[in-house]
């Protein structure tokens, strides 16, 4: 409650501040967000204390955890439910506060206090929501003598990790977001604004990227069933603002460099923080069906919407009153990097969009009383997947075109070679795999495609350098180094998933002890099972010893286990992985009598699929690169924000 | 004039506000039948009481029914199966049973105990005739009128107010 | 005499059957039916686990309605027909691929005809700006002009 005063203050008075000039008002930003920061750090160490102790007169670690639950569940366990997870986006906004009031001394301050005050704002909302809504609080009277437990499927290393990483990456966006919000308020929207934003968008963006990435690998080992995304809501919900925030990667680039689009970046801004909003909000107000959908009350999806309802049409009613007088920047050619740049984000909004419109489509036909349907990866996959591939094609050229005017018969002679191979390579491939396939070697042939025309953009860029390759390397500015990362990490990317779904494969089988099946050069022998306890559950293991061609490759060992607090069986998938392949088993169910001793097994082979996340990991690593970049290293002083000239990155390549 | 352009974001938004929150009085997992004013699936099946007894959907034709999909296995069914024997015992409707993948003999202890407001319990134990009927979540309930069309559809247990505001009101109009 | 040699020869005979290693058998009878029953159950939802699709839905009624395929595909139906079947007891809902209907058109096409709009847009807006000067300082009436050209250019796609 505290910590909802303090960040009442923070929302209004350094905003009415800078409005009005008064730098005392103004001067409130900074203390105001670290003091919010600490206050909330503080109620999150209460509830963390909470669970250690096994405190079940608190009704949300009754319901999520219980004394057997291991220690690092217990931790995890914070954001296992609804309420938690309200207060780990709270926190992790008022981290990000934090660390904007720490690392803004080069900013003029009153934008400062109204990237503060936006914040604060919106950390308004949520204090109020926690407060009046879902409070993890909540007493238990009498408490209870032991918990609920959390949910099996929870009790995972993904658990620990996931979340946190998800929600650094979209709430991360509200930074951009109040930047936007701010530069409208100051009416001083121009390059500098852009520059400092980018960082705050990169950062946001990687986490995001490894946020989902982590979500989608621990789904594929804990869900039994070899599948990675599923285009489920809840996924489609995080997927959204990590295709807006791309768009909006892009679009800062033009408008840092070139002082172009300001206003659409701004917009892009709005959108991106405003599809993180959404996805909350999809996810708690059981509008829609989904895997992961918290406990629902329509009064708190009121709630949500009405508080998404002020912030986005809030800010886009100031857009739409402010974007009109913000002046164009320089101008460019119709072929040129901008013009690229910008085709990206048309692309990437409309694939974005068309998420969105899957995603809601049974919701409006049914609230219009016209239908009810199901839209599923059968519609994702077709529509998806030709609206990226011109992105995909494109990203191979543009960072070879130069700003302002491209000359494409000049990209085109030098990546005519990257283009044969890429062809060529692509043709031929699926045939060494096993099985030639149209779709396999399209996708193969985008994927080389980046990789080749990557390095050849690489390579015309070491060319006039001396020195050795290292000192070469080293002295290209970290931002290109980054972009070149994360577009290497797209080409593997795409080549994992199309490798793993053309050519995996699954079988359906019932073993008995001694029994084998056979997938490609691998035999699988099953050992029999046997049953064991641990800390909060009993669980029946399966050994199965593998073969390839005659010679052991390893045991795997998948796992039913039965939770003591819960009534379904999980299941435990036994994953043998390896760079170009991944052997999954899982255990279905015992059947027979008691004599029996016969299981349904499944079999998988997935060809490539941790480059899915490999991949991923990769671009992860290219936004931090790019991060690292000189430009935005400030040492010592505090010097007041400076028109950049041309900075050390990239003149056109 | 052109300023409207700037516009067009917020109204799309509003828009999409609009649906959002009509949304969040619907609930997304009810499967709507699509049967409603078609005619109902043709069965024939046995008596849980009687095997040797069968009964056919072109044997209710010409008059209005009630059919009841349930299972001694399912919680929610106990709860709602006090409803049906009271409405059993104002003789409004003939309700007929389907008893839904169970055993005669766990079908005919629940009966025996908590009353029977079958005019007679049909035995589907594989779950065909459910399949056919489009069961997903017993229990279920259909209203038929008498030239065999499915007139209504509730799914889940039937609660005092769907009984007294939906199912009787359309049976006095059917039977009218 | 010819009991024991009988009764020692159906002994061998059920040998190969119950030891040994042996390939495991699937679970359905027909691997070519069941190959295409799970692609086909790959593209319906089902009614119980919603987020699952049916092939991969361990719920009871899932499991009946793969049976109910299997049989329908032993009897030679088609794909269309066994979706044709499922959908007239269980709705649309059972289709994770949306129907091509008038309701769906949006559905189908609006990503399409966004992408096609937003390209045109940045087209005609990069045209615009090509018209407009560079350098030169503007007079007030240039500035007029050029403020209201500005709000249409400004004016992105969404």
């Amino acid at each position: 409650m505290v910590a909802l005063a303090v960040a009442l203050v923070l929302g209004s008075v350094p905003i009415v501040g800078a409005a009005r000039g008064n730098t005392t008002w103004m001067e409130v930003a900074r203390p105001a967000a670290r003091a919010l920061f600490v206050l909330v750090l503080v109620a999150s160490a209460c509830l963390v204390a909470s669970f250690v102790r096994d405190d079940f007169s608190v009704l949300y670690v009754a319901t999520n955890s219980t004394r057997a639950l291991p220690l690092r569940y217990k931790l995890a366990a914070f954001w296992g439910g609804h309420e938690g997870s309200m207060l780990l986006w709270l926190l992790i906004l008022s981290f990000w506060m934090f660390a904007v009031s720490l690392f803004s001394r080069h900013l003029p301050l009153a934008m400062v206090a109204r990237i503060l005050g936006v914040m604060g704002l919106i950390g308004v909302g949520f204090l109020l929501f926690i407060l009046l809504t879902s409070s993890p609080f909540e007493r238990l009277i009498p408490a209870a003598q032991d918990g609920r437990d959390l949910n099996p499927l929870l009790q995972d290393p993904g658990m620990v990790a996931h979340p946190p990483m998800l929600y650094m990456g979209y709430v991360g966006f509200s930074v951009a977001f109040a930047f936007a919000i701010a530069a409208l308020l100051g009416g001083n929207l121009d390059a500098t604004w852009a520059r400092w934003s980018r960082p705050w968008t990169t950062v946001a963006w990687s986490f995001l990227t490894l946020g989902i990435c982590l979500g989608s690998a621990w789904a594929y080992y804990t869900l039994g069933w070899g599948g990675w995304w599923f285009w489920d809501p809840v996924e489609n919900a995080s997927f959204m603002p990590w295709l807006a925030g791309t768009a909006l990667m892009h679009s800062l680039a033009v408008t840092e460099k070139r002082g172009g689009f300001k206003v659409w970046t701004v917009l892009l801004a709005i959108f991106a923080f405003s599809l993180s909003l959404l996805g909350t909000f999809l996810v708690r107000s059981g509008v829609l069906t989904s895997v992961h959908a918290f406990a629902n009350d329509p009064r708190r999806g009121v709630f949500i919407l009405l508080f998404l309802a002020v912030v986005i049409g809030g800010s886009l009613a100031l857009y739409a009153w402010r974007a009109p007088k913000v002046g164009l920047g320089e101008r460019f050619e119709l072929i040129s990097r901008e013009t690229m740049l910008l085709t990206n984000n048309v692309l990437f909004l409309s694939a974005a969009a068309a998420v969105l419109l899957g995603t809601l489509y049974p919701l409006f036909l049914d609230s219009l009383g016209l239908a009810k349907i199901s839209v599923g990866p059968p519609y994702f996959d077709v529509v998806f997947v030709p609206l990226m591939t011109p992105a995909l094609f494109l990203m191979g050229i543009g960072p070879l075109a130069r700003w302002k005017h491209a000359n494409l018969p000049e990209i085109g002679i030098r990546l005519k070679w990257a283009f044969g191979v890429s062809i060529v390579t692509a043709l031929l491939l699926p045939l060494a795999l096993g099985r030639w396939s149209g779709v396999a070697a399209f996708g193969l042939w985008l994927a080389l495609w980046i990789f080749a025309a990557t390095f050849v953009n690489l390579w015309s860029r070491l060319q006039p350098l001396t020195g050795g390759l290292v000192a070469r390397l080293r002295s290209l500015p970290l931002g290109y180094l980054g972009m070149l990362t994360a577009h290497m990490g797209v080409a593997v990317f795409i080549a994992g998933v199309t490798l793993v779904k053309t050519y995996e494969s699954e079988k359906d089988v019932q073993m008995e002890v001694g029994d084998t099946v056979t997938m490609g050069p691998y035999t699988f022998r099953f050992n029999g099972v046997e049953d064991g306890s641990r800390e909060n559950y009993i669980y029946a293991r399966g050994a199965f010893e593998v073969t390839r061609n005659g010679r052991l490759a390893g045991t795997m060992h998948p796992e039913k286990r039965q939770f003591m607090a819960q009534s379904e069986p999980s299941t435990v998938a036994a994953i043998d992985r390896g760079l170009t392949r991944d052997l999954y088993v899982s255990l279905g169910e015992a059947v027979g009598g008691k004599n029996s001793n016969a299981w349904i097994v499944r079999v998988y082979y997935k060809p490539f699929v941790d480059w899915v996340w490999g991949g991923c990991v990769v671009m992860a690593l290219g936004g931090a690169l790019a991060l690292s970049d000189r430009r935005y290293r400030f040492a010592r002083s505090s010097r007041p924000a400076i028109e950049p000239a041309l900075s050390g990155t990239a003149p056109a390549a | 004039m052109r300023y409207l352009r700037y516009l067009i974001p917020l109204a799309a938004f509003l828009v999409l506000t609009g649906f959002l929150f009509k949304g969040l009085w619907m609930d997304p997992h009810i499967v709507p039948s699509p049967l409603i004013d078609k005619p109902a699936p043709a069965f024939r099946l046995t008596q849980v009481a009687d095997p040797a007894k069968s009964i056919s959907r072109d044997d209710l034709l010409g008059k209005v029914w009630v059919l009841n999909v349930w299972a001694s296995w399912c919680a929610t069914c106990h709860e709602e199966h006090p409803l049906l024997v009271d409405l059993s015992k104002t003789g409004l409707v003939p309700i007929y049973g389907l008893v839904y993948k169970d055993t005669r003999a766990d079908a005919l202890k629940l009966l025996d105990q908590q009353g029977n407001p079958y005019v007679a319990a049909l035995f589907d134990p594989d779950g065909r005739v459910g399949i056919d009927y489009g069961v997903y979540a017993v229990p279920e309930t259909y209203v038929i009128d008498k030239t065999g069309t499915v007139r209504f559809k509730q799914i889940g247990p039937i609660t005092p107010e769907v009984l007294h505001d939906k199912i009787v009101p359309l049976i006095r109009k059917l039977n009218a | 005499m010819l009991r024991p040699v009988l009764a020692l020869a159906l002994v061998l005979l059920t040998v190969p059957f119950c030891a040994g290693a042996r390939e495991a058998a699937p679970v359905g009878q027909d691997p070519a039916i069941e190959r295409r029953m799970m692609v086909l159950a790959q593209e319906l939802r089902c009614l119980v686990c919603q987020n699952q699709t049916l092939a991969d839905s361990q719920a009871p009624l899932a499991a009946d309605l793969r049976q109910e395929i299997r049989e329908l595909m032993q009897k030679g139906q088609s794909d269309e027909q066994i979706k044709q079947y499922l959908v007239a007891r269980y709705g649309d809902f059972v289709l994770y691929r949306p129907p091509l209907r008038s309701e769906t058109w949006f559905l189908w096409f609006g990503p399409a005809v966004l992408l096609v709009g937003g390209l045109t847009a940045l087209y005609l807006v990069l045209l615009r700006r090509r018209r407009l000067a560079g350098a030169e300082p503007l007079n007030a009436d240039q500035e007029q002009r050029a403020l209201a050209l500005l709000s249409e250019d400004e004016g992105q796609p969404s």
